[in-house]
């Protein structure tokens, strides 16, 4: 094959110039504007009490949904993948609803499921819990949007991983579990970290779902995207762009670093 | 040290997959379960090894009673065919984990890793993966992993299947070099029949899942009990013929040989004749049929011939030091002086026969 055909050329440029429009001019654009308002403000605007408290209940709402999703992810493609039952290709069809859904929509589902008046958020209601408009409800909208990212990162390699390995470690004496943690676990390792990493990016950035069952209370109920949204429609966009840039260079880190760790163990 | 099969079945689902299963394994053989694919030997291979439950009958391992146990008590070694190492530990790790399991002290685990590292030759690759290393490679890790534990049997599926020709042979015949140094008790499972001669102790042939014949690999090849076993040990040419005036007369011919069994007269029969059976003559004699060669192969050690008797084309083979290339021609008449031969009837009828051979890969 030839090496320097003008077609690979044109491709390659074309994917550059793709990814220059619709990634890195934006990110660029974001930059631009922070900078513009100056190091001081930009750092005051990152340092108020509710955009300190967005960003913090940012990060719990993601750590409950990464641990909740990773143990269910893991569950579910085990028994999706494993196990024959009836009803199994239905179960493998609704994994994907989330990703179907408008966010906007799963929100609304959840409001009338849990809210005050709610099948579910009336009973709730009775034992004094508050679901909508507070912190279980918005851990509960996030759970549902990334629910299927490790699952469905896990699924393929535990299929091709197949079940040989682990009949292996049962005749060398493994138990089930042994087997589970020693064998079967790190086989999936990749799918896992890489649907985790989409779960945590995905939990930082959701905004429809959660800004309809969380009343988006300020210091209260606001998290990190609310916190944006809010600041840019009052106006304050030094704030905003701050913010936006925070949680773009949150989210990148995130994906790099997921990056140069699967390069590294795959070149050893 | 000793395996017993008690009249093992399977079913999945409404299919008979092991059906009424029994032999032995004596302390220190070497068995090997042959057989097409599809009869069901690698699934009393896991039945032994406890991966698969059987439906009915008992294993015991050493005389004990191991029905009721899983694969993880029963303490079998069991060799996968695609090896099944762990991709994500280094051969050092893959070879150490069933001592891991164990809690055995490191300082053993390590003296025990390195032992099994030289016993199958693979100095210097400790701190590979598998991914790095070759197909012959990785199996032998593979029996090195299984080996570590020191189990009381070894059952290997198709050790050799996913390996190319050459690597194959080498690593058969130090599978059978290692068995004769350890005296492990093991059963190997095998669709080559060359495979099993070569290496066991034992032959049990199997065929939709059941025992068609057992005895040594002589035993087997020289005295086939069934059709099905001379067909599938060896190749073999099946001719359709029938008795006549005591005689096997072969079918639309005039052509006839000796009958050597006592099946009377006008049953139509089949007639097996391996292919290393027959030589080239000349001249008429006794046990000849008259032929036509059709086409002579030149194949290395040895010379393949097609001969035709009566539009059957029967496959010979010739030793290359014994056949005179240059006295023969193509469409040259000729004789056929067959050594041995079967006969079986054909109460089955000869399609069916010609069906499983055909499945087999013997004949077009």
């Amino acid at each position: 094959m030839k090496t320097n055909n003008p077609g690979r050329l044109l491709l390659i440029m074309l994917v550059v110039g793709w990814f220059a429009v619709l990634i890195m001019l934006p990110v660029y654009g974001i930059v631009q504007e922070t900078v513009k308002s100056g190091l001081s403000l930009v750092v005051s605007s990152l340092n108020t009490p509710h955009a300190r408290h967005a960003f913090l209940l940012t990060f719990w709402i993601t750590i409950a949904a990464v641990i909740i999703n990773t143990v269910f992810g893991i569950i579910i493609a085990l028994v999706l993948v494993k196990q024959k039952f009836r009803g199994k290709l239905l179960i493998e069809g609704l994994l994907d609803l989330p990703f179907a859904v408008s966010p906007i929509v799963t929100g609304f589902m959840f409001i009338i499921l849990f809210g005050p008046n709610g099948l579910i958020g009336s009973w709730f209601e009775g034992q004094g819990i508050k679901i909508i408009y507070a912190l279980p409800g918005m851990i509960i909208a996030t759970l549902f949007v990334t629910l299927p990212f490790v699952a469905r990162e896990v699924m393929p390699v535990l299929r091709e991983a197949g079940l040989e390995q682990e009949e292996a470690a049962y005749v060398l004496g493994a138990s089930p579990w042994q087997a589970f943690w020693r064998v079967t676990l790190p086989s999936v390792k990749w799918g896992l970290i890489y649907g985790v990493t989409l779960t945590v990016a995905r939990s930082i950035g959701e905004f429809g779902a959660v800004i309809v069952v969380s009343g988006n209370i300020i210091n209260r109920t606001q998290t990190a995207t609310l916190h944006i949204h809010q600041e840019f429609t009052d106006f304050n966009y030094a704030a905003a762009y701050s913010a936006a840039l925070l949680l773009a260079i949150l989210s990148f880190t995130l994906l790099i670093t997921m990056q140069t760790l699967n390069r590294r163990t795959n070149e050893s | 040290m000793t395996i017993a099969v008690r009249n093992i079945a399977k079913y999945f689902g409404s299919f008979c997959a092991v059906d009424n299963v029994s032999f032995n394994v004596e302390k220190g053989e070497l068995v090997a379960l042959l057989g097409p694919s599809g009869s069901g030997k690698s699934t009393i291979l896991r039945i032994i090894a406890g991966l698969e439950t059987p439906d009915r009958g008992e294993v015991f391992i050493t005389g004990r009673n191991v029905t009721e146990l899983t694969a993880q008590q029963r303490k079998v070694g069991f060799v996968f065919q695609h090896y099944a190492l762990f991709k994500h530990m280094t051969v050092e790790k893959n070879i150490a984990f069933g001592l891991e399991i164990q809690k055995r002290p490191r300082q053993e685990i390590a003296a025990k890793v390195s032992e099994l590292i030289n016993l199958v030759r693979l100095q210097g690759y400790e701190k590979h993966y598998p991914s790095q290393l070759s197909g012959g490679q990785r199996q032998r890790v593979a029996l090195a992993r299984t080996l570590a534990t020191e189990p009381a049997v070894l059952l290997l599926d198709e050790p050799f299947g996913a390996l190319d020709m050459k690597v194959r042979q080498n690593l058969a015949a130090w599978l059978k070099e290692l068995h004769d140094k350890l005296h492990i008790t093991s059963v190997f499972v095998t669709h080559d029949q060359s495979e099993a001669i070569e290496i066991s102790d034992k032959i049990v042939i199997i065929n939709r899942g059941r025992v068609e014949q057992m005895g040594d690999a002589h035993d087997v090849y020289e005295h086939p009990g069934s059709k099905f076993v001379a067909s599938f040990i060896g190749q073999v040419n099946v001719i359709d013929a029938s008795i006549l005036d005591n005689r096997i007369m072969i079918k639309d011919t005039r052509h006839s040989i000796d009958n050597i069994s006592d099946i009377p007269n006008g049953n139509d029969i089949v007639l097996l004749i391996r292919p290393e059976d027959i030589t080239l003559e000349e001249k008429s004699g006794e046990r000849c049929l008259p032929c036509v060669i059709k086409q002579i192969h030149y194949r290395g050690s040895f010379y393949e011939l097609d001969l035709d008797i009566g539009g059957f084309i029967i496959k010979a083979l010739e030793n290359k030091n014994s056949f005179k290339r240059e006295q023969w021609k193509q469409n040259q008449q000729a004789f056929m002086h067959v050594k041995h031969y079967k006969v079986f009837e054909t109460e089955e009828g000869h399609n069916i026969i010609r069906e499983q051979l055909r499945q087999l890969g013997y004949i077009e």
